[in-house]
């Protein structure tokens, strides 16, 4: 160690301290390794001896000097994934130590003793200043412990059958084709194309009378018409009639805790108990006893999923029964039978002519308007900007 | 890079890691296998094969009708309101942007304290985007059309990662954030109290990019990162229920197909991908040997036959969903295009690009006049205009006609 210090203070003219440091670096980072006592990773400044590490290998022959650099504006400018690096760096050593071991015990039979020890030095002096930090090996075990469970879980898995699949997106892709405007166009005209906002205006939330697509699109699929807000409420007045109404209301209420506010939960479960659950309750919904007696058990200690199970029980109920009755009854059928079927734009003659494009209320205002009681029409385009800059 | 100091256990404790470090691998490599051959067993015909009976498309024109200019720097994220007009957009210079793309005006803007915005999302409400990058948040701030209010004073930090935010989004309501990290989890996040509900460890390297199924239960969620994998979650658990490992480089953007039965993802590998859940494996691949650059961002049209992918090479490339062919190609952008977003309607796309703009577009025909050529078994398309290109095409690159009816209009 001594030595290693004296020389390297009289080559770069640095002090003992500057020496110590460098050395210290050299051992560290593996170029130089102690004899005695291999673990401490230290240039001590007395007849301890070190031996130089074959450049086979060195630290600087294994990774390229960029990859050890993290905060180099490169790795940004490509979107920081040090953390990728690193996880690649320490599959690598791996791969590396185990080809190593291997090619090794082949060779070391045909070694002189004496080789080999010096082969070993140099080896575990490697293996202990490459080796990747317990941390990272940990959470690479428990990293590859989730993939081992994830395999697992997907092996229990049933699975369908590739034609019944893909038959599926075939009757998708049909279904929805007259609905899709990038493939078919959109009635009276795409607004994108037209700069008319006739179209946005005919399928607005709440219109007097839909247009035809949109009430056919109710009977795709149940979520289909619950998603929309129109379709939703004409569902609500068809239950009415038939004294069902409660699983619908039970369904949006159910939704809200889902959705809603964290701190409202326990106050919105205790509603739904009162006002659906409860023995004797005003809209008591019909839950099975397994499902009610698990969620009852559940509203004991609140929280946003207490609801889950009877709700979909809910849901698979309404889907099953009232949904499909809702499609056949006069209802809906005087509903799709009055839906507008908008006329095609007749195109300008002048093509080069472009409308006006309006403004809309912007959503936002839409929130504060409502406090007011107010609503306001379609503005003049051009020049409402209501640009802000905040640092 | 800062070593540990060696103590003898710790030594001893890492060559033990490393044992059972290579054991875990080979049970894993193991499991895979045997689930590679469990997913082989009923996968009895391809994708292009069933839609043989399916019509061909035929070539799309795309057109570019509005550009939305005004961000100083690479455009990195963007997302649609649900008033199917309004859109978020964010860039690497910190600044986010709340767009009316119809009238092209900005309605609202605010200056992150960080650059590389790599995220935004637009609230269910429209009353609030959600946004953050290399700050490793996710903050939400609500949209106020008072031109005396300071936006980022009502700023609300909700989600807080241990390295950058590659994706957020809100789940039904403006109550909940989804997000995407670098640091390899996502997260569930109470937008009120900022708790975190629910995090998703699994993926073995930075997570890019996240998408919400649309499934009647809305309980999962798909998520793609660098460790090539595509991850399927269950929201609630925070388990992990299905995993696809197919790609060939990082994973950059996952979408679900319109029925929730499938995703598609777009990668670094230069291809899209389609998965189906229920037949639990990849069931085609969008590529072409001409395309060798990488894919940013993937979305479907409205019925889910068409699937749009933006890429590093500046283009959009339109691929036919059940065909694997690709049906148009668009250029327009003068850098990479780094995130694409079909409009909640299907009316339109929106592209946000490298070369600070976003642009909305969609199909057109642009032709008035069509004549039959009998010699040549062509139709021949006139321009609107005298300075387009005139368009001819066999019959059999052309939809039926009642269908190209509905396609011809005349454009500006």
């Amino acid at each position: 160690g001594r030595d290693i210090i004296d020389w390297l203070i009289q080559k770069y003219n640095v002090s003992e301290e500057e020496s110590l440091h460098v050395g210290g670096m050299l051992v560290k980072y593996g170029y130089i390794y102690p004899l005695k006592e291999p673990r401490s990773l230290v240039l001590r400044p007395d007849e301890s001896p070190y031996r130089f590490q074959t450049p086979y290998f060195w630290t600087s022959t294994r990774w390229p000097a960029s990859e050890l650099d993290y905060g180099n504006a490169k790795n940004q400018t490509e979107g920081v994934r040090g953390y990728s690096v690193l996880h690649k760096r320490i599959n690598h050593t791996w791969d590396f130590v185990v080809m190593q071991a291997r090619e090794q015990l082949r060779a070391s039979k045909q070694r002189r003793k004496a080789d080999r020890i010096v082969l070993e030095c140099q080896e575990q002096a490697y293996w202990l200043i490459n080796r990747p930090p317990v941390r990272s090996l940990l959470l690479l075990c428990s990293t590859v412990m989730n993939q081992i469970e994830t395999s697992r879980r997907a092996l229990g898995r049933n699975r369908v059958k590739s034609s019944i699949c893909l038959e599926g997106f075939v009757k998708y892709s049909e279904q929805y084709l007259n609905h899709d405007p990038i493939m078919q166009g959109c009635l009276p005209s795409n607004p994108w194309i037209s700069d008319d906002t006739a179209h946005w205006t005919m399928n607005a939330d709440m219109v007097p009378t839909p247009t035809r697509l949109r009430v056919e699109r109710w009977s795709f699929s149940f979520m289909e018409l619950l998603e929309d807000s129109m379709g939703r409420r004409e569902f609500m007045t068809y239950l009415e009639k038939e004294f069902s109404a409660e699983n619908l209301c039970f369904w949006q209420a159910c939704e809200d805790v889902r959705h809603g506010e964290s701190s409202r939960i326990v106050e919105k479960v205790e509603d739904i108990y009162k006002n659906f659950l409860a023995p004797g309750a005003a809209r008591w919904v019909n839950i099975d006893s397994k499902t009610m007696d698990k969620t009852l058990e559940g509203i004991r200690h609140p929280h946003r999923f207490v609801m889950d199970d009877a709700q979909m029980h809910i849901y698979f109920l309404m889907k099953k029964d009232s949904y499909p009755r809702y499609l056949k009854s006069d209802l809906y059928k005087n509903m799709l039978a009055k839906a507008i079927v908008p006329q095609e734009t007749k195109k300008s003659v002048f093509p080069f002519m472009r409308r006006q494009r309006h403004s809309s209320p912007s959503p936002a205002q839409a929130a504060t308007q409502a406090e007011d009681g107010q609503a306001k029409g379609a503005g003049q385009a051009g020049t409402n900007s209501a640009v802000q800059l905040s640092a | 890079v800062q070593r540990s100091p060696l103590i003898p256990e710790m030594a001893t404790q890492e060559v033990q890691l490393n044992e059972t470090l290579a054991h875990l691998k080979t049970e894993s490599e193991t499991l895979k296998s045997k689930l590679e051959e469990e997913r082989a067993k009923l996968h009895d015909v391809e994708l292009h094969q069933v839609a043989e009976k399916v019509e061909g498309l035929g070539q799309f024109v795309m057109k570019t009708r509005r550009t939305l200019k005004g961000h100083g720097n690479k455009v990195l994220c963007m997302d649609w309101c649900k008033d199917k007009r309004r859109i978020v957009s964010s860039s690497q210079d910190g600044k986010v942007i709340v767009w009316d793309a119809f009238t092209t005006n900005k309605e609202h803007a605010v200056t992150m304290p960080c650059t590389w915005v790599m995220a935004c999302a637009y609230a269910p409400s429209g009353c609030a985007v959600a946004c953050g990058g290399l700050d490793n948040k996710c903050s939400v701030y609500p949209l106020s059309l008072d031109k005396n209010e300071n936006l980022a004073a009502k700023k609300k930090s909700v989600a807080m990662h241990t390295n950058y935010l590659s994706a957020c989004s809100f789940t039904n309501s403006d109550m909940q954030i989804l997000t995407s990290s670098g640091d390899g989890t996502c997260a569930l996040w109470d937008v009120e109290s900022g708790q975190l509900l629910q995090s998703f460890h699994g993926h073995a390297a930075d997570v890019l990019c996240l998408d919400l199924a649309p499934s009647e239960t809305g309980n999962t969620f798909v998520s793609g990162g660098c460790d090539k994998k595509a991850n399927v979650w269950d929201m609630r658990s925070g388990q992990c229920i299905q995993s696809f490992e197919t790609h060939e480089s990082d994973i950059n953007s996952v979408r679900y197909y319109p029925s929730g039965d499938a995703f598609a993802s777009g990668s670094d590998d230069a291809t899209c991908r389609l998965y189906d859940l229920r037949a639990d494996r990849e069931v085609a691949i969008y590529s072409k040997e001409s395309i060798i650059f990488g894919v940013s961002s993937v979305d479907f049209s409205l019925s889910g036959r068409l699937l749009f992918g933006g890429y590093n090479d500046y283009t959009i490339n339109v691929w036919d969903v059940l065909k694997g062919t690709r049906v148009s190609i668009l250029f327009g952008h003068e850098n990479r295009v780094s995130t694409l977003r079909v409009s909640p309607d299907g009316t339109a796309f929106s592209t946000g690009s490298w070369d600070h703009t976003l642009r909305v577009c969609d199909d057109c025909y642009f032709f008035i006049g069509i004549k039959y050529n009998q010699n040549l078994c062509t139709f021949n398309f006139t321009p609107c205009a005298p300075d387009k290109p005139p368009l001819s095409l066999t019959a059999t690159h052309l939809p039926k006609y009642s269908n190209l009816k509905k396609h011809i209009y005349r454009s500006t």
